[in-house]
């Protein structure tokens, strides 16, 4: 260090930062002293400690859910090369995770339906508020149809990003099968916006009125869905969809709800104004086949404030977990999963259903509302007590109703227990009651 | 594999219509997918291979426990539905991150919740629209340098504002212009210290002052953070809202993209316009806390990247005091290239001191037939990842180079005896780099020009 500050002519470090006018200048922070390796990995550990991990405490969450991860998702994830690495602007010096990007979109593409895909944005619910903006874009009306049933914090996340164009969101009812009416008719609309399977866990198969309110409407299609959904279900391609958006949990952790993958992938005809990274398949100056990054002038570094969206960073490295996860099971083993997801909540539902609950839908994937028999706080309480947690309880929209998530990850040991525990629980009740 | 249909638990679902009968991804074995992937990382460089002086990016190691820490099953596999009594853990290590960022940045208060740097942005300029709207001020407009990085005109545009541009004056903000473009209409003025040439904005309290004389508020983008670690901070210069970016100035790794996160701070006259919810300690316990009418509400599907939070919070830890030789490091490291490469005969535009990165011109280069881009692919043969080029706007044919506080002084000498080869070097040879990776030039042009964007259309 002394050679370099000889060789900048000055004595001390300090002369480096004197353009900081002397008055705002300060010598350190008034932080602990640095901490060796081993002291910092056993400080947090003991913080962790205090959380209750999936293993501690089965739950039955839904909107993210635990899945598996193979060992080689992880492994793979895990390569230096990979994480230690920016947004490829030198395409040459990253041609790895340029190709894993393009293979990502194709098999987005693939599962969706759609022809393009970008690679992330940061969640489903900034996934579905950019896919509102892009919708204003191109149709340049005020209005937005949502479901009134999609989850709150969705809700509030496009809320926010409707401010800056003005963009009005108006909520569509729910009709008895737990689905979006779509008899709406209403003026100035750029996107109906729909979830398939929707926040109730519900399966929506009218894919003929869809269409045609969409037609109605003359609005674009936005569908959130479920990549896991898709490998057994149809693709929103199959009913009118102009740009789909999801959450793209394969291969990624729950990590306390971040980071995630927001899966954003539309119809060619609007790929200008699609938001966030795309990469794009040439030559290199051999003629040898390269990729690299393309139709950069949408974006924030090149068209500043008139870009499609200002997303710089975005959340590339889970869109190599969600690629290596679709390798390593294939289609076979996706499919597998699924099933294994759907039978389970089945399973877990009928279970339900014979000690008290109601289900008021029956058409449902790997989530489902189930209304509880006595309060549902009271029982979820209960239940946390005896080292389960409950689904996610939904009040504002159903009395008593639960969304419960179930997984390939939930055992029918684990449902099984989970079931006779609220079956005492009720019994108890009733007990008390009596 | 039987047909969906003839499941029993589940082929009352399947009507005719919803089933899917095309899959195309195909079935691979593990060794397959491996070994796939092995090859693609191979073709990829990051900061473990070597030298990635990427300017504003801030690309320095990632210390290896950060990954650590990170893969513990009690956060892997917690979910953030759960009930408070069960997630204490994470909501300690939010809590206490969120006031090490207020002592590191001189605010009152953060929020976690924003997942990169722009996204941060967006927060506060949502905040400010709140701030104004809550007044009963109509502030339309937010001014923005011409050295400013795209993501501040594109975030203030996304919250609704109009965008002012004011021109740069010797790489710095023109106090005049600034002046002249203050009014009852600006909301924001929005500034990076030091500014995307690495030079420290040295009238920032004037500007503040102004900033403030007009009623707008001062907002700072965090991006160049990792130069005044421990030696100032954006809440004593005056700053109203920060963003600062956890993968840059915190060590976390930049995932080819990301994962980021962008933490919004504020002063307290603004901590109620932050996103809910905010983590709130009592007695040793640990809570969220919804009830904010004032509230934007959220920005993020829920409590931000918290595995990116967690790594932030384990290299605060690590360093802790020391954070301020962070920005020494980085400091001198950048002074010293700079004043390497001026010599080897390269152009420092405003030259002067500089914090922790600089910009070269190489419009010099241009009446031999040489850019920018050309002397960036060369450097590849000699094992470097290029620096930033043709940013900041304001320098014609920019070389951005932030060689942060990690490398060696071995390492800058060699980068810069390999710039100053390649300033003497058979211009075809720099035309045609590079000549030793994976692949040759890439044509991006071609790559707008055909569209394939999918194996399908291959």
């Amino acid at each position: 260090m002394r050679e370099m500050l000889e060789y900048l002519g000055i004595k001390s470090i300090e002369e480096l930062f004197e353009d900081i006018p002397e008055e705002i200048r300060i010598d350190g922070l008034n932080l602990p002293p640095a901490k060796e390796e081993m002291e910092v990995e056993m400080e947090i550990k003991k913080i962790l400690e205090k959380n209750k991990s999936f293993f501690d405490m089965p739950h039955f969450l839904p909107i993210i859910k635990p899945h598996y991860i193979p060992a080689a998702v992880e492994e793979i994830v895990g390569r230096q090369e990979f994480y230690t690495s920016y947004t490829p602007y030198q395409p040459e010096a990253s041609q790895g995770i340029l190709q894993a990007m393009f293979e990502y979109q194709s098999v987005v593409c693939e599962l969706t339906g759609m022809d393009v895909a970008n690679v992330s944005m940061y969640d489903s619910a900034t996934a579905l508020a950019e896919a509102c903006l892009m919708a204003y874009r191109i149709k340049k009306k005020k209005k937005i149809l949502i479901p009134s049933n999609i989850f709150w914090n969705k809700k509030s996340v496009l809320k926010n990003y409707a401010k800056g164009v003005g963009l009005e969101i108006v909520e569509v009812g729910i009709n008895k099968d737990g689905k979006m009416n779509l008899d709406m008719d209403e003026e100035d609309v750029s996107a109906i916006y729909i979830e398939n399977p929707n926040f109730f866990g519900v399966i929506d198969n009218r894919y003929k009125e869809i269409q045609e309110m969409k037609e109605r409407l003359d609005a674009m299609l936005i569908v959130g869905t479920d990549p896991l959904y898709l490998t057994i279900f149809n693709p929103p391609s199959k009913y009118g969809a102009d740009i789909v958006i999801g959450e793209g949990y394969f291969g990624n952790p729950l990590n306390f709800g971040g980071p995630l993958l927001g899966i954003f992938a539309c119809k060619k005809e609007h790929v200008r104004q699609m938001p966030g990274k795309i990469v794009g398949a040439t030559v290199d100056a051999n003629g040898n086949r390269a990729f690299c990054m393309t139709l950069q002038t949408r974006e924030q570094h090149i068209r500043r404030s008139k870009a499609t969206s200002n997303i710089c960073s975005n959340e590339a490295l889970l869109c190599i977990a969600f690629l290596a996860y679709t390798a390593v099971l294939g289609r076979s083993g996706l499919r597998k999963v699924a099933i294994k997801n759907m039978e389970n909540a089945k399973y877990m539902a009928n279970e339900l259903e014979k000690i008290g609950f109601l289900l008021p839908y029956k058409n449902f994937f790997n989530e489902f509302v189930a209304i509880s028999p006595i309060k549902a706080e009271k029982l979820n309480e209960q239940l946390l007590e005896k080292g389960i947690h409950g689904g996610l309880i939904i009040d504002e929209y159903i009395k008593n109703g639960i969304l419960f998530g179930v997984t390939e990850m939930h055992s029918k040991n684990t449902m099984d227990e989970a079931v006779k525990k609220m079956k005492e629980i009720l019994e108890e009740e009733n007990e008390t009651a009596k | 594999m039987k047909l969906l249909n003839e499941i029993e638990e589940i082929k009352e679902d399947f009507v005719p219509e919803v089933e899917r009968k095309e899959l195309n991804i195909p079935n691979l074995t593990e060794r397959e997918v491996v070994k796939h992937f092995l090859h693609l990382s191979q073709m990829n460089y990051g900061v473990d291979t070597g030298f990635y002086p990427l300017g504003s990016c801030t690309m320095k190691y990632n210390p290896k426990l950060l990954e650590r820490v990170a893969k513990n099953e009690k956060v892997s596999f917690v979910h953030p539905l759960q009930d408070e009594s069960t997630v204490q853990g994470c909501l300690e290590i939010m809590h206490k991150l969120e006031r090490a960022l207020c002592e590191i940045t001189g605010m009152d208060a953060f929020s976690l919740q924003p997942c990169a740097g722009a996204h941060g942005e967006l927060t506060g300029m949502l905040i400010a629209k709140a701030y104004f709207e809550e007044k009963g001020e109509e502030r339309s407009q937010v001014i923005i340098p011409d050295s400013a990085h795209g993501t501040n005109p594109a975030s203030a545009k996304m919250a609704g504002f109009e965008v002012i541009e004011i021109p740069s004056k010797e790489g710095k903000v023109d106090l005049k212009a600034l002046k002249h473009a203050l009014s009852n209409e600006t909301a924001a003025f929005m500034l990076t210290n030091p500014n995307t040439l690495g030079i420290f904005e040295n009238e920032i309290l004037e500007i503040a002052k102004e900033v403030r004389k007009a009623g707008a508020l001062l907002y700072y983008d965090g991006a160049n953070l990792n130069a005044i670690l421990g030696k100032a901070r954006p809440g004593d210069m005056g700053f109203d809202i920060v963003h600062v970016n956890l993968h840059k100035t915190f060590a976390t790794p930049h995932g080819g993209g990301g994962p980021g996160a962008g933490p919004v701070g504020v002063k307290s006259y603004l901590e109620k316009f932050l996103p809910i919810p905010r983590v709130i300690e009592k007695d040793g316990k640990y809570y969220f806390h919804y009830d904010e009418p004032s509230s934007i509400g959220m920005v993020s599907h829920f409590y931000g990247n918290f595995a990116v939070l967690l790594k932030a919070y384990a290299y605060i830890l690590m360093k802790g005091k020391e954070l301020k030789s962070v920005a020494e490091k980085a400091v001198l490291n950048a002074n010293y290239l700079m004043e390497k490469l001026r010599k080897a005969g390269y152009h420092v535009p405003f030259y002067g001191r500089r914090m922790h990165e600089f910009v070269l011109s190489l419009a010099n280069l241009r009446e031999k037939g040489v850019r920018a881009i050309d002397v960036a692919k060369r450097l590849l043969d000699y094992g470097f990842h290029p620096p930033t080029i043709y940013f900041p706007l304001i320098v014609d044919e920019a070389f951005m180079i932030e060689p942060t506080e990690d490398e060696s002084k071995e390492t800058l000498d060699e980068f810069a005896e390999a710039m100053e080869k390649i300033l003497h070097e058979n211009v075809d040879l720099l035309k045609k780099a590079p000549h030793t990776m994976p692949v040759g030039r890439v044509n991006e042009a071609l790559a707008i020009k055909q569209l394939i964007l999918t194996w399908k259309e291959l």
